[in-house]
């Protein structure tokens, strides 16, 4: 078995706008994956707005100085992470299969990315 | 090495060391995939078990000259990787490994000395459809199915793809390193997951081929080792997968193998269609494709690969260019168009239209692309307007037409054939 951060990312305007349709079509993905994936979900999460996120930056000049603390996220796009889950799975296909439950791999601007967390032995 | 090496070699009997060669040689071309595949099983490591598999050949052209060649060589050549595999892995160093294990599915390990143990066509199968993972770019799936699967040389597979040996080797461990780390399975997809993997292995082989078949760059027209490595592919899908997208492609790559002899002059010149010697196609390849594009259309909506077949039987069967079914290879485009949309098949739609309807109808028809902006520097289409100005005696606009052809061409001997065309429209020109 090995851990998989599933992350979901899109486009922050597009979700705040989205229909009541829409956004129940999403919360119906949401509960057939955690349905479908069961014990295999380590964790989860939906992130509050980015508008919300505070982030804390290096200012590079050397080990001494203080972070630099700003207001938002750490990348300034339009798409944003939206919510993640942390996965035990036996490979990347059973990952990939129960990613495509979620109603955001369907749809024009969002998507989800699957990374394998380093193996501690 | 462990003493069972030999488990089915003639008694003895010393061999011609030529002859050892060679059948050394025809073992890696039939059996490199197989024996590396199964001996992945052994290892569950991608370059542990190349490395046993290289072993095992090098023993062969050691011990085949005394020892004779053995009956089944691919059985030999298993035995061999695969003991050599399960010696190293005895070896501690090796368990200290930095890529985790390949996943598979627990398997009754076939028999390992029968000639062809059930279980090879399907280690054969997971080694294709581990190398053309989605989840791998598409150049990464290219190169460690050369590498692989075919057993192309890491050199072989740079110079096919123009790139440096080191940029391609480090491509190659980028890729293994993502199938061992993310858990890309070494494994035969579910039924239900067939198709679609089917679609991004044909894709593979498709792109080798006419990469093998129209080299874009360098001093060939056509790689032949690459060529041979896309039919082996094809042939093996097609021998071993239930779905009709395989005949398709394996009857597509016949039906235009069947031409290699005639599409190079001596001097390495690429001669046309229209100007192939038709009497030198290979009729043996051409039946076969015929027949197996009967079996692709059989059942089912046909895949693009099916249409492309259809268009190139539709040339074989003519007796000469003029006589070709222009009608019926324009209807071809029309419904590869809509299985296949590309500014590529619309070109040669516009040349089909061309041959039904005359010069100035192909000339129009290649207007209506000349606003596409995948075909702007697009070597054949400037090419394509070239020959019907030249066919409609329009020398100023023919001459821009061929230098311009000239100036996106990297090929050498296309080179030469737009500059003799070029020569041959200049003098037109000037009498």
């Amino acid at each position: 078995m090995a851990k998989y951060m599933l992350l979901i990312y899109g486009n922050e305007q597009r979700w705040e706008t989205m229909s009541a349709a829409e956004s129940a079509e999403i919360d119906a993905g949401h509960v057939a994956f955690v349905n479908r994936a069961g014990v295999r979900i380590l964790a989860s999460g939906q992130l509050e707005p980015s508008s919300t996120a505070t982030t804390l930056r290096g200012t590079g000049t050397g080990t001494g100085d203080e972070p630099a603390v700003t207001d938002g996220p750490f990348l300034e796009t339009k798409e944003v992470l939206g919510g993640f889950y942390l996965l035990e799975a036996a490979d990347l296909d059973e990952v990939v299969a129960l990613s495509r439950e979620l109603a955001e791999v369907r749809h024009d601007h969002s998507g989800v990315e699957i990374t394998p967390l380093v193996h501690h032995g | 090495m462990t003493g069972s090496e030999n488990p089915t070699a003639h008694g003895g009997a010393d061999a011609d060391t030529s002859d050892v060669g060679a059948a050394v040689a025809a073992a890696h071309r039939a059996h490199w995939a197989p024996v590396l595949a199964a001996t992945v099983r052994v290892t569950r490591d991608l370059d542990i078990a190349e490395e046993c598999v290289q072993d095992a050949y090098t023993q062969a052209l050691r011990t085949w000259p005394s020892a004779g060649i053995p009956e089944h060589p691919g059985a030999w050549l298993r035995t061999v990787a695969g003991n050599r595999a399960r010696d190293l892995l005895r070896r501690e160093s090796v368990w200290r490994r930095a890529m985790p294990l390949l996943v598979e599915d627990d398997t009754v390990p076939g028999p390992q000395d029968a000639a062809e143990p059930p279980a090879v066509a399907d280690d054969t199968l997971r080694l294709i459809f581990t190398c053309c993972h989605p989840a791998l770019s598409r150049e990464a799936r290219v190169a460690l199915t050369l590498r692989l699967v075919c057993g192309l040389s890491t050199a072989e597979v740079a110079r096919a793809f123009l790139v440096q040996e080191s940029t391609m080797a480090a491509r190659i461990t980028r890729a293994k390193k993502k199938i061992a780390t993310a858990r890309i399975p070494y494994r035969v997809p579910t039924a239900a997951d067939l198709p679609e993997r089917v679609s991004t292995v044909c894709d593979v082989v498709h792109l080798v081929f006419t990469t093998g078949s129209n080299a874009p760059v360098g001093a060939a027209l056509i790689r032949e080792d690459l060529v041979a490595s896309a039919v082996g592919l094809a042939r093996t899908l097609h021998r071993l997968l239930p779905v009709a997208e395989p005949a398709g492609l394996l009857a597509l790559l016949l039906l235009i193998d069947a031409r290699r002899a005639t599409r190079t002059a001596d001097d390495g010149q690429p001669i046309l269609l229209a100007d192939q010697d038709r009497s030198r196609w290979d009729r043996r390849l051409i039946a076969e494709g015929t027949d197996l594009l009967t079996e692709a259309l059989r059942g089912g909506p046909p895949t693009r690969y099916a249409v492309q077949a259809a268009i190139a039987a539709v040339h074989a069967e003519a007796p000469d260019f003029e006589a070709t079914d222009w009608s019926e290879i324009v209807a071809l485009y029309d419904v590869l168009l809509r299985l296949w949309p590309s500014p590529v098949v619309e070109l040669n739609r516009a040349v089909a239209v061309g041959m039904r309807d005359g010069p100035r109808a192909g000339l129009i028809a290649l207007d209506d692309l000349a606003a596409e902006p995948a075909l702007a520097t697009y070597r054949y289409l400037s090419a394509a307007r070239a020959d019907f100005l030249r066919k409609l005696k329009q020398w100023p606009e023919a001459i821009t037409a061929y230098e311009e052809a000239l100036v996106l061409t990297d090929n050498e001997p296309e080179r030469a054939f737009l500059a003799a065309r070029l020569a041959e429209v200049r003098r037109a020109a000037r009498s």
